[in-house]
């Protein structure tokens, strides 16, 4: 039997139900390995021990009753630890969306996804750790620190769900939460080799997630593979009445199948040009390649798709992500809770609470965002790029008429060094080119493991599907990691 | 439209005024816009008791449309007889200051509720048609209290008020004097009354009325440079100010001068206006599409719906009171300008047959409402119901009490609470319709009082009054004045032969 801190979500809840082990022990032995782990990863910028260990003993009290009494409800996940991106609200835990700005803000409120973990008697381990306010693509704009990849600690996890994707490439959680806004979960999960979903905008309440692109937030779900990703998003996915923005429409009740080879034929899978641009990896498209000739084992057809407005998306998401960031980020003014730089003028109160609080990387998107909004530009900017982004969608519509899912590698490259890329934004930005059309459209997409190059570091691939299509792509998914090892893989720590 | 100058003032005639107003009511709906936390008089009620993380703009959370308050705005935008979108825009409106929680106001810009309607006012010139822009839904700000002590100064913020629905009503600059103006603003006022949507209340700035005055020579279709007043806190002072702005900016043109675009306090004290921020320092709002809602959407039977569960409208009102009552134009604007006291007169003019509505109107117009204004009260409050007010001009009517008695009853009546006939009867204030008593205190009035007597009798005509006068008192006011004067007349005839 593997070691506690590896096993599946399925193998947890198993082992639980059985008896093998208690959620106390499992707790523990993820809060000794994090003890054991952190100072070299820095995945968590708030760990919780007393909360999980509480809330651990209160799942122990629920099986005892339940072997005693099996009519005790037993709720779906009981003593099962998570960990959540410190941008989602837990009551009383502080949440400091990687900002000094937020440093000791503690919500009152849980978010609705985190609600949803509690309902279902997980066990909260910590807060991980992300860029500030969820703008990067590497955890190095956080203010407590950059997360370590845990396939060579040199390296960036990704980002912004870095935290999320470290630690449970590390083991320091079976599974976390993330949220994405360009790429924030496919992007860290393909660096550190985990499968991660963004589902479709709307899916999944934003309530209590702390906003940074409002009309392209998504949470989403890190784990060590797509069936442990599907089981935590059936878990949060579905309406909410505190988010008028959520999709009231049934979740299916989906089981993942575990099918023989051939499972997918008639299945098609559209493979886009646009998406292999110049500057990639070649170790990045190879793998991606072989991929999808496994995709044509298991019987899906491969065929050219176009999509052809790509190259558009990146300009158009850092028009419109920091729009709306501009406005969003404005309620952090030092008047109504966290710090305060005082002031005798009221307007400097504003300028220096904000210009001292915010990290260089936010305060270039709220200006970003500022400028595309103002009265002569808005017309130019986030006018134009709100029409682009509807062509945008068009073209995946378009796509998704002729195919079942799109697939597509996650990043241009391999998680590169720390400090990289920290001179060059432009450069940094260019990471997200190849996920953020599926945000600007608000489809699903899911990413996972399909190889790894020379210098052992993962490689990812994308599917990517259509609106509320993440059935189809869990099954897909399921059907290649079946087939397949390379989610299986550890980083030697 | 009118192009004439309204003023009586002809020394202005070269001038026209041109005056728009912008008018925020707020909704007086059971919870926020926005969020579940009540709607409260944040004027009585403890600071920040009404706040939750939504209207405080916390990190994370979400508005959600109080559906309540989209029906209370469509009230309002088909009463005002508007188009209604059928899809309309919140928009965020970008800003910092302390009263605003989240650094920005859920508004509505390129596509408001409602656009295109009129509302009909009343002036002396008569009925005019002014017409409405737009009518939009959006949230309340806090509220800020600046405290200069003479160690520190500080602003306090009251965030109740924060998030409550506020209806904005924007006319077309079609108004051109102050008089049409304070017409304007009675007349939308009633209208919030009759639909239930608002108090009225501007001292509270539960409705809050911005015009925004410029002036242009006469005949001329260009706009002059105008200026916005604020912070009006009743009718006289949004009349007044606006005469006076207007006056100001005329005086202006008449020296060469330009009329700065800016923003006016009114003080009440001088009664001036005065500037209050210069438009220089305007802020760039940058208005875009709320992503945190998807648009609203109005479906036909939901305006179907409202529009038949509309009230009968003050206009429709005044006029159906001159027709069915007889009442004059007057009375009639006096009777319909609140809902609840339209019903009070219909309820005291159909309490009982033989009373006339004209005599309805005079008690309520005149005795009710001097004590309405006297205790500082709305006809909600008062303890006197229609039927009993109508019985006591019924008494008056039949007899039993002279006018006078009667006018000392209702304010006991109004005092306590009691009924016209017990009071009355406790008082023994019936009134004598005996001729025979009558004429016996006549009589000995006569008789006690010779030189007066025979003064008259020289011919002091004068002094038939000062008779009445002590003949009722020896009534103890209780006589039927018409019996005392004819036996007056009669008694003092007889002596002059």
């Amino acid at each position: 039997m593997p070691k506690l801190v590896e096993l599946t979500l399925s193998q947890i809840i198993a082992g639980l139900q059985k008896g093998d082990f208690s959620s106390s022990e499992l707790t523990q032995a993820f809060l000794a390995r994090i003890d054991r782990l952190e100072s070299q990863l820095h995945a968590y910028i708030t760990l919780t021990p007393d909360l999980a260990l509480a809330q651990a003993e209160h799942a122990d009290q629920q099986f005892a009753a339940w072997r005693v009494d099996s009519n005790v409800p037993l709720p779906p996940l009981s003593g099962v630890p998570i960990a959540v991106k410190d941008v989602l609200c837990v009551a009383g835990v502080r949440c400091t969306c990687g900002s000094k700005i937020l440093e000791d803000f503690v919500p009152p409120y849980n978010a609705t996804s985190v609600e949803r973990l509690l309902e279902s008697g997980m066990v909260i381990l910590g807060k991980t750790n992300t860029d500030e306010f969820a703008m990067g693509s590497s955890t190095e704009n956080s203010a407590f620190g950059t997360t370590h990849n845990p396939w060579d600690i040199r390296r960036v996890p990704g980002g912004s769900s870095g935290g999320s994707a470290a630690a449970v490439a590390a083991c320091l959680a079976p599974v976390a939460l993330g949220t994405d806004t360009g790429g924030s979960v496919r992007q860290p999960a393909s660096f550190c080799g985990v499968t991660g979903i963004k589902p479709t905008y709307g899916r999944v309440s934003r309530y209590g997630l702390i906003a940074f692109g409002s009309s392209l937030d998504v949470v989403g779900v890190l784990g060590h593979d797509v069936v442990d990703a599907a089981y935590i998003y059936k878990l949060i996915a579905g309406h909410d009445q505190l988010d008028s923005t959520s999709a009231d429409r049934p979740i299916p009740d989906f089981e993942l199948l575990d099918s023989s080879r051939g499972s997918l034929s008639g299945f098609r899978i559209g493979v886009p040009d646009e998406y292999f641009i110049p500057g990639m990896q070649p170790e990045v498209e190879t793998a991606v390649r072989e991929a999808l000739r496994e995709f044509e084992n298991l019987g899906a057809e491969v065929m050219p798709v176009s999509l052809s407005h790509t190259e558009h998306a990146l300009p158009v998401y850092y028009l419109i992500a920091p729009a709306e960031a501009s406005a969003n980020l404005a309620r952090y003014d030092g008047i109504r809770y966290g710090p305060r730089v005082q002031s005798d003028r009221m307007w400097d109160i504003y300028s220096r609470t904000r210009g001292d609080k915010f990290g260089s990387e936010v305060k270039r998107r709220i200006m970003l965002g500022t400028y595309a909004l103002s009265t002569g530009y808005y017309d130019a900017y986030y006018g134009q790029a709100q029409k682009v982004r509807t062509l945008i969608k068009n073209d995946f519509d378009q796509a998704f008429e002729n195919v079942d899912l799109i697939a597509a590698p996650v990043t241009p490259t391999t998680a590169f060094f720390i400090g990289e890329h920290l001179d060059d934004p432009l450069a940094m930005y260019l990471e997200d080119a190849l996920t953020i059309p599926a945000s600007l459209a608000g489809v699903p997409a899911i990413s996972f493991p399909v190889g790894f190059d020379k210098q052992g570091l993962p490689i990812g691939m994308q599917l990517m599907g259509p609106q509320f299509g993440e059935e189809i792509l869990f099954q897909t998914t399921h059907t290649f990691q079946l087939a397949t090892n390379w989610h299986l893989s550890k980083p030697k720590l | 439209m009118t192009k004439t100058i309204k003023s009586k003032n002809s020394s202005v005639s070269e001038f026209e005024a041109v005056i728009g107003l912008e008018v925020h009511a707020e909704l007086e709906t059971k919870s926020k816009m926005f969020c579940a936390c009540p709607v409260v008089d944040h004027n009585l009620v403890e600071p920040n008791t009404a706040v939750c993380p939504v209207c405080s703009g916390m990190p994370g959370v979400l508005p959600v449309v109080n559906q309540r308050a989209v029906e209370y705005a469509l009230r309002v935008a088909l009463a005002l007889e508007c188009e209604i979108a059928p899809v309309s825009i919140f928009a965020r409106k970008n800003y910092f200051y302390p009263d605003l929680p989240k650094g920005y106001q859920i508004s509505q810009y390129e596509q408001p509720l409602a656009v295109n309607g009129r509302l009909t006012i009343l002036t002396s010139q008569g009925e005019r048609h002014i017409p409405v822009r737009r009518v939009h839904l959006e949230e309340d700000t806090g509220k800020l209290t600046h405290v200069e002590g003479d160690e520190e100064r500080y602003s306090l913020i009251d965030l109740n008020r924060a998030g409550i629905p506020l209806l904005e009503i924007v006319s077309e600059p079609e108004l051109h004097s102050a008089e049409e103006v304070r017409a304007f603003a009675v007349a939308l006022r009633s209208l919030l009354l009759y639909l239930g949507v608002n108090t009225g209340d501007m001292q509270k700035g539960v409705l809050r009325i911005e015009p925004n005055v410029s002036v242009r020579p006469a005949g001329s279709s260009e706009f002059g440079t105008r200026t916005e007043i604020k912070n009006l806190n009743s009718f006289r002072a949004l009349e007044k100010s606006v005469g006076y702005e207007i006056q100001r900016q005329i005086k202006l043109n008449r020296q060469g001068k330009q009329v700065v675009q800016e923003t006016m306090g009114w003080d009440e004290a001088v009664e001036e206006t005065i500037p209050q921020r210069s438009k220089e320092e305007a802020h760039d709002y940058r208005y875009f599409p709320e992503p945190d809602l998807p648009p609203l959407v109005i479906e036909k039977g939901w305006i179907e719906r409202v529009q038949s569960s509309l009230p009968e409208l003050p206009l429709v009102k005044l006029r159906r009171f001159q027709e069915q009552y007889g009442l004059s134009a007057g009375d009639a604007g006096m009777l319909t300008a609140n809902p609840a006291v339209a019903d009070y007169f219909e309820g005291t003019a159909n309490a009982a047959t033989g009373l006339t509505a004209k005599s309805a109107a005079n008690w309520i117009t005149v005795e009710i409402f001097a004590f309405m204004n006297q205790a500082g009260v709305g006809i909600e409050d008062i303890e006197v119901e229609p039927q009993q007010l109508a019985a006591l001009i019924k008494m008056v009517n039949n007899g039993e009490i002279n006018q006078n008695t009667a006018k000392t009853v209702l304010v006991e009546m109004l005092q306590t609470g009691e009924t016209a006939e017990s009071i009355v009867e406790k008082r023994s204030l019936r009134q004598i319709s005996d001729s025979g008593y009558i004429a016996e205190l006549v009589k000995r009035v006569l008789e006690e009082n010779p030189e007066q007597v025979a003064t008259y009798l020289k011919g002091k005509q004068g002094l038939s009054g000062w008779f009445f006068g002590q003949v009722m008192r020896a009534a103890k006011g209780k006589a039927d004045p018409q019996i005392v004067k004819q036996e007056l007349e009669r008694q003092l005839g007889e002596m002059d032969q």
